[in-house]
């Protein structure tokens, strides 16, 4: 279908963004990719009265070391973050969640700020940033800058603690240092579709055993989970070396750890699966995740 | 009603469009170029691929005012000045890598951008680079055979061309 008419504009600096944000009004709508939006549009579920394109902002572009965290701009692209070699060196796991965002096509356009923009629970990415205790950084007309830590970010369903003013920036992504291992987990029914469930895990590891976990899942609920039960469980757990043929039977105190993922979680009932189901997924693909992170 | 200039299969247009006109309604509706098809509402099926600045993009998900200042490669463009098909074009016709055809330009133009990154892909790596275009007739074997083949044609095309270079 053809969207329904809108204005657009297409500001040359951050500043002009943020004022043209501002002076358009409350159903105006950041365009960045617009891998989520125009679908909307096309759909006629969203119908903003104008849209301000921040998709060539160069403040907004590009993925900078600043020492102890990572800064990537809202509208860099999942394909520039995947091939950036700092995001690869410092922040693994959110090149191993963005590569598995969408098809080849979308990750040429969408961005890394527009899927947490859009706080779509099944997107990949909201998981990773309540994960490593991103913070965002929010630019506005009225309200200057002012920086919102990942775990208040994500308010409710595709809705972001951004006021209608606010433009996303950036992420700043913590550097947790030596020893850590990572892992993405994405349990899905074809290669571009979204999540049914997903984990991402971060682990460290010292003298064989887990020192310390960041959990989060993704699909588990309205917004992203962080899965605190598991986290506390595995704590100073052994990680065994599976024994070649040795099967599932003998004790497995990560897998039992991993037995608390579904904690607290309100999964969705859709197509592809039933909350039940949603929550059997979280348990194994934590096992997963957390066993592959440990041993990476 | 905002003005753009774009480069569509090397000609440079200027157009006044209305910004919801979608890439692919420019490509089609106002340019005639309907090698470039649309086969979903929703994002998912790849058919309306076309290289934007040298990278892959589903031309219904871009509007046409983002595309202002930028160079489109549509599946008409990919012919030689001769009318000769480009070596991906032949390897879908050699291989019956289509039925209806109605994906066949999408699948081309993935075929090609994977082929920029990765000019010797494995079968794996042919799969995953086409997950974002959807075939109903297929069966997606003869087209990976047809990457194949076509991957294996552009590097000795590459290769003749590195010798055809003159010694000084
Ligand atoms: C076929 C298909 C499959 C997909 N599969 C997946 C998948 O498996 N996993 C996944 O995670 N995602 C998936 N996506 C979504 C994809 O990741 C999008 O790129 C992403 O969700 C949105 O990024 P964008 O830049 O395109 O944002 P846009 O579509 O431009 O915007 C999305 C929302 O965020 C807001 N926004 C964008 N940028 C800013 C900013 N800087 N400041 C404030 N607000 C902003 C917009 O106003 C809008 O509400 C898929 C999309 C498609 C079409
Ligand atoms: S028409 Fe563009 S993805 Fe289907
Ligand atoms: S040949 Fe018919 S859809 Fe692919």
């Amino acid at each position: 279908m053809i969207p329904a008419a809108f204005d657009y504009v297409r500001p040359q600096t951050l500043e002009e963004a943020a004022m043209a944000l501002a002076e358009a009004g409350e159903d105006a709508k950041v365009l960045a990719g617009g891998q989520s939006l125009l679908p909307l549009l096309r759909l006629r579920l969203s119908y903003p009265s104008s849209l301000v394109d921040v998709g060539r902002l160069s403040e907004l572009h590009g993925v900078r070391d600043e020492g102890d965290h990572v800064f990537i701009g809202a509208a860099t692209t999942h394909y520039d973050v995947v091939h950036s070699p700092v995001v690869q060196a410092e922040c693994p796991l959110v090149a191993m969640a963005t590569a598995t965002v969408a098809d080849p096509q979308v990750r040429h356009r969408g961005t890394f700020g527009g899927s947490l923009a859009h706080a779509d629970p099944a997107g990949d990415l909201p998981a990773v940033a309540v994960a490593l205790d991103c913070a965002f950084v929010a630019r506005s007309a009225s309200g200057g800058e002012r920086e919102i830590p990942a775990s208040e970010f994500f308010v409710d369903y595709l809705e972001p603690a951004l006021r209608a003013d606010e433009i996303l920036v950036g992420v700043k992504v913590p550097k947790l240092g030596p020893g850590w291992g990572y892992h993405y987990e994405k349990f899905h029914r074809t290669a571009q579709s979204w999540a049914i469930v997903g984990v991402a895990a971060a682990v460290r590891r010292s003298n064989g055993s887990i020192e310390e976990a960041r959990i989060g899942l993704t699909n588990m609920g309205p917004t992203p989970v962080r899965a605190s039960a598991v986290e506390e469980a595995l704590r100073g757990t052994p990680i065994t070396v599976p024994v070649p043929g040795g099967g599932n039977g003998g004790p497995d105190p990560i897998r039992d750890a991993c037995g608390e993922a579904a904690a607290g979680t309100s999964p969705p009932a859709d197509l592809h699966a039933q909350p039940d189901y949603r929550r059997h997924l979280a348990r194994v693909l934590t096992h997963r995740a957390v066993l592959s992170a440990a041993r990476a | 009603m905002p003005r753009i200039t774009v480069t569509v299969d090397g000609i440079q247009y200027e157009e006044e469009v209305e910004p919801r006109l979608l890439l692919v309604h420019f490509l089609r509706d106002r340019l005639g170029k309907t090698g470039t098809p649309i086969g979903c509402d929703t994002t998912n099926c790849g058919a309306c691929t076309v290289m934007l600045d040298g990278k892959s993009v589903k031309s219904c998900s871009v509007l046409a005012v983002q595309a202002d200042g930028c160079d489109v490669l549509t599946i008409e463009g990919l012919a030689g000045a001769d009318g000769q098909w480009h070596p991906m074009q032949t390897a879908f016709h050699e291989e019956h890598a289509l039925q209806c055809g109605f994906c066949t330009p999408g699948m081309i133009m993935s075929a090609i951008d994977l082929l920029a990154e990765n000019p010797d892909p494995s079968e794996e790596a042919i799969r995953e680079g086409l997950e974002g275009n959807l075939c109903r007739c297929t069966g997606y074997c003869n087209i990976v055979r047809a990457v194949r083949r076509g991957a294996q044609a552009m590097s000795g095309q590459s290769a003749a061309a590195n010798q055809e270079v003159p010694a000084s």
